[in-house]
């Protein structure tokens, strides 16, 4: 494979890293005094295009193998969260603009954001300890940075409070590629998978030790308890656009990465370990749910009830890699058809609560009152987003529960069963908290009578997210056909 | 023609939603219109149903979901038979009422009519849905407009009791999705007619599990005891209309439920705990019963009459055969029509006394005399007046649950006789004694709405007692290929 050919497999990547220091060098050579401001947006958008269509690229040439001695892999399932981070990162850059105007960093914060999706996309393509380390890094590195780059000193104190938590998770990570490497001798997912097909039963304690810690690693990105701690303070503290593209990138990163150790890695669901591994996920979605959706029940910050639900609704993504380890042919598509449809529902949540507490200057939910009167539809966008969150019909966060709650139960395993009867009665339980914050826009007087509207950019993605939740919701099939296809490329092993 | 039935009141629901602010009050106009629409489809559908014809008519089936690699394939299929036909008739006929009784509503008109229709179509999707998935989708969609309605246009504690509704609802039904989804497994599918040809043996978890998880969703629904206490919050506190589709329709949800998919799906385990469930429904005759004879509150009265009411259809379900599941059924239409048209009445009755305190109020037949007569028509027709459409309804229950279930048929009795007491009673105290000075001012019904939703319902209960035929013939087909399977495994 000629060097040419390495680097078209890594493409977006790249395209995403150079636009961030072409975003970096606009910002720093655009004239100081003159008039207008650098079009930062504008190259930004430009940047993630090029990395849209070389993805589009990719897919429409069918590419599916692997470059850079085996360390990453370009298919399907890759381009699928490539293509998923793209749309994300694009949303959430038209929906700050307003909010970035009044930047100090403002072209630090673009440039950041691409460096975040490039390495995010690097991570789904990967297929080496050691590539997942440095990508995942990459990843975190830039997020601390982003969640204090207003400077001022709740974001600040966010910052820090991420990066602590983050750097244990790393070092907690590293620990577990160690017992991986020291075990199987290979960094390569190939190499580990190769080794545990032989099924040598001594080995399953140090693999154990493994993944365990591993996990952790990867439950820090997704927030899926016990690795949680970071989150509700985060949200609160964090710049909400930041918050945003952290609640739904970040998480799909965490998910994408551990399909593909766990799925290719530890081979899938006939080793002597996937029961052990099937049974960690089960723990750690039911901890999730349950802890994800008490803790928010008490909550009244819009933000920090957000990040209670991010945690709760990780859980419901972990019940599909339960789901996967025990066997289930549509554990893995779930996985990836429930965060597809969770990245619109929840950027159009952020995005609305983002919008009207840029105008009423507050997030505590009881501010939220009478906001139907007050701009209809801002507080229609985010409560069909709560109502798909809830997994209410015909929202396309009933099908994503469904599919993955099917999924779980087709797995044809008892314990699922209870995981999945677990589940349904924290849907229950969030439809008190969620209908709550519906019911305080729908039902309580507003304060002021004053209306407002959001920016253009701003109802432009609010639009789109709302059509996506109630597209999805109707019309759930061609998302999870490609979820399918994209899911099949990872169980098919790479030469 | 099912799906045209489907869609009317949400195409309503969406022009009533979408019209400019200054036009706001004629939304209770498109209401009507689209209610009436509605109805009219469902009596063509009842007349163009034809009794003597075995399976499911009007059917209309797509593949809604089947992504290409199998293992989630869900069907948009609709279909009516005997059990469905009386209760789409029921569905549009309520409506229609419930949008008349609304007429008065001056507050957020727009949604409160966009509510209103979007709950017909959940309902009537529920009662049309011949998928599992399907059905859960409609039973699920019904939450959403009930708990606006009730917390928006409710009174008292109406966002407690709307809370209470929904909570209620959501924890039994999430585990009647656990049962659909292990049903969808071991059967490949999840249509109705296919699983219920070759009903599941065995399934990953026992299959007494299965059966009580999807009967808790229903239980709940019913509501029989111990799960009924969300029942009397939510009428107490829901405006009037609200409360006639609560009682006339949704309550049948749970009854239709069972019918439509327990019994034919899971019948060795219907069998297995047939005497718990009569006990369950004898238990809940007499308990709602004697609740209701301590009532103070005229609405709670006929909500905890509702409960006493619904245990005859658990009880006729439980006998497991032709007659018993029959009366059930008729049980489940005419409780629709009586305790529609008591609310109707007990609604009529708040609006110009605004007490509901049946203590306060005394000789008001003096002020309003229609208004008192067909609330005592309706009382009637509650106890099970012969001639009207209640009695035939029990009696055919308690003939077909006798003989199985002596005990439970015997305290169900009791519970009737218990209703005289409590119906009597109650229109004695409100209705006849000395006029008050108090009510003085009050008028009896005069706005045509009030007549039309008043003189539908009492036409309607008066023709099934005298013609129980009329539905009688719809529902035996409807009930014959249920009853023939515990004929065979009797």
């Amino acid at each position: 494979m000629s060097g040419l050919d390495q680097v078209h497999h890594i493409g977006p990547s790249i395209a995403l890293f150079v636009g961030a220091g072409l975003v970096l060098t606009v910002d720093m050579l655009w004239p100081r005094g003159s008039r207008g401001r650098a079009p930062l947006v504008q190259v930004t958008l430009l940047v993630l295009l090029v990395a849209f269509g070389w993805a589009l690229w990719h897919a429409m040439t069918g590419t599916n193998g692997t470059a850079f001695d085996g360390a990453v892999v370009m298919d399907r399932f890759a381009l699928f969260f490539i293509f998923l981070l793209v749309a994300t990162t694009a949303a959430v850059t038209v929906a700050s603009t307003e909010w970035a105007g009044e930047l100090d960093l403002r072209g630090e914060y673009y440039a950041l954001m691409l460096v975040a999706a490039g390495a995010m996309s690097l991570l789904a393509q990967g297929n080496d300890l050691i590539l997942i380390f440095i990508a995942l890094e990459t990843t975190s590195i830039v997020q601390y940075v982003l969640v204090g780059v207003t400077r001022e000193d709740r974001s600040a104190e966010a910052g820090i409070k991420y990066l602590i938590s983050g750097a244990i998770a790393a070092g907690l990570m590293i620990y577990g590629f160690a017992f991986l490497f020291g075990t199987t001798g290979a960094t390569s997912l190939d190499g580990i998978a190769a080794f545990v097909q032989t099924g040598n039963e001594e080995a399953r304690l140090p693999l154990m030790l493994g993944f365990v810690l591993v996990a952790a690693g990867f439950g820090f990105k997704m927030a899926i308890v016990p690795f949680h701690g970071w989150a509700p303070d985060v949200y609160q503290g964090g710049p909400t656009p930041v918050i945003s593209l952290l609640s739904v990138a970040s998480k799909a990163g965490g998910f994408a990465i551990a399909l593909r150790l766990f799925y290719n890695g530890l081979g899938g669901a006939d080793t002597f370990i996937s029961e052990d591994w099937a049974m960690m996920f089960g723990v750690f979605a039911v901890g999730s749910m349950l802890f994800g959706n008490l803790g928010a029940l008490v909550q009244t910050d819009a933000r920090r009830l957000l990040g209670y639900s991010s945690i709760a609704q990780a859980g419901n993504v972990a019940i599909g890699l339960a789901a996967v380890a025990a066997g289930s042919t549509l554990g893995p598509s779930g996985v990836l058809f429930f965060l597809g449809t969770y990245v619109a529902t929840n950027l159009g949540a952020f995005f609305a609560v983002m919008a009207i507490s840029q105008r009423i200057g507050s997030y505590a939910i009881a501010d939220y009152a009478g906001l139907i009167k007050r701009s209809p539809l801002l507080a229609a966008v985010l409560m069909l987003c709560l109502l798909s969150l809830t997994g209410i019909p015909p929202t396309a966060g009933f099908i994503a529960k469904l599919y993955i709650f099917n999924g779980a139960i087709q797995a044809d395993a008892q314990w699922l069963v209870a995981v999945v009867a677990i589940a349904v009665v924290n849907t229950a339980i969030s439809a008190f908290y969620y209908l709550r914050w519906v019911r305080t826009m729908v039902l309580d007087d507003p304060e002021e009578e004053t209306t407002f509207t959001a920016s253009g950019p701003m109802q432009a993605m609010l639009a789109l997210a709302a059509v996506s939740v109630l597209f999805f919701g109707l019309i759930p099939a061609p998302l999870i056909s490609a979820a399918q296809r994209a899911a099949e490329t990872l169980s098919v092993p790479l030469s | 023609m099912l799906t045209l039935f489907l869609l009317l009141p949400v195409v309503g629901a969406l022009l009533a939603l979408f019209l400019p602010r200054e036009r706001e009050q004629d939304a209770r106009w498109i209401a009507l219109i689209f209610s009436t629409l509605a109805f009219a489809v469902s009596i063509v559908v009842f007349i163009w149903f034809d009794p003597s014809v075995d399976g499911y008519q009007m059917v209309d089936q797509f593949t809604w979901i089947n992504p290409g690699r199998g293992g989630f394939v869900v069907q948009y299929v609709v279909g009516v038979d005997g059990l469905s036909a009386p209760l789409i008739l029921l569905l549009g006929l309520l409506s229609v009422v419930a949008v008349l009784v609304s007429f008065s509503i001056e507050v957020r008109v727009k949604e409160y009519f966009a509510y209103l229709l979007l709950l017909e179509t959940a309902v009537a999707g529920v009662f049309l849905s011949l998928d599992l998935i399907q059905f859960f989708l409609f039973w699920e969609l019904e939450l959403l407009p009930m708990y606006m309605l009730i917390s928006l246009w409710g009174t008292g504690r109406n966002r407690y009791s709307a809370m209470k509704f929904l909570i209620y609802t959501l924890a039994g039904s999430a585990f009647m999705l656990v049962g659909f989804l292990v049903l969808g497994l071991e059967g490949g599918t999840f249509e109705i007619a296919k699983l219920a040809q070759t009903p599941p043996q065995d399934a990953l978890v026992p299959l007494s599990m299965v059966f009580w998880a999807i009967m808790l969703a229903f239980l709940v629904k019913l509501p029989i005891f111990p799960f009924h206490t969300w029942l009397p919050d939510a009428h107490t506190d829901a405006p009037t209309a609200v409360s006639v589709m609560l009682a006339g329709v949704l309550l049948k949800m749970g009854g239709y439920g069972i019918l439509r998919i327990v019994l034919p799906i899971l019948p060795d385990q219907a069998y297995d705990f047939r005497v718990v469930l009569a006990a369950l429904a004898g238990f809940s005759v007499v308990y709602g019963a004697v609740i209701t004879l301590q009532q103070r509150d005229l609405k709670r009265l006929v909500a905890y009459s509702s409960v006493s009411h619904m245990g005859y259809v658990l009880l006729g379900i439980a006998a497991l055969g032709s007659v018993g599941l029959s009366g059930a059924a008729l049980q489940m239409f005419t409780h629709g029509t009586i305790t529609g048209l008591l609310f109707v009445m007990v609604g009529l009755v708040y609006e110009r006394t605004h007490t509901r305190q049946i203590s306060e109020m005394t000789g008001l037949m003096h002020r309003m005399p229609l208004i008192g007569t067909v609330m005592l028509i309706a009382g009637l027709a509650s106890l099970g007046l012969p001639g009207m459409s209640g009695f035939v309804a029990e009696l055919t229950t308690f003939l077909g649950a006798f003989e199985p279930h002596p005990a439970a048929t015997i305290a169900s009795i009791f519970g009737v006789v218990l209703a005289a007491g409590y119906i009597l009673w109650t229109v004695q105290r409100v209705f006849h004694g000395p006029a008050d000075e108090k009510w003085a001012h009050l008028t009896d019904a005069s706005h045509w709405w009030e007549y039309v939703a008043m003189g539908s319902l009492v036409i309607t209960i008066l023709a099934v007692g005298i013609f129980p035929q009329l539905l009688t013939d719809s529902i035996e087909s409807g009930i014959a290929p249920i009853a023939r399977i515990f004929e065979a495994s009797a």
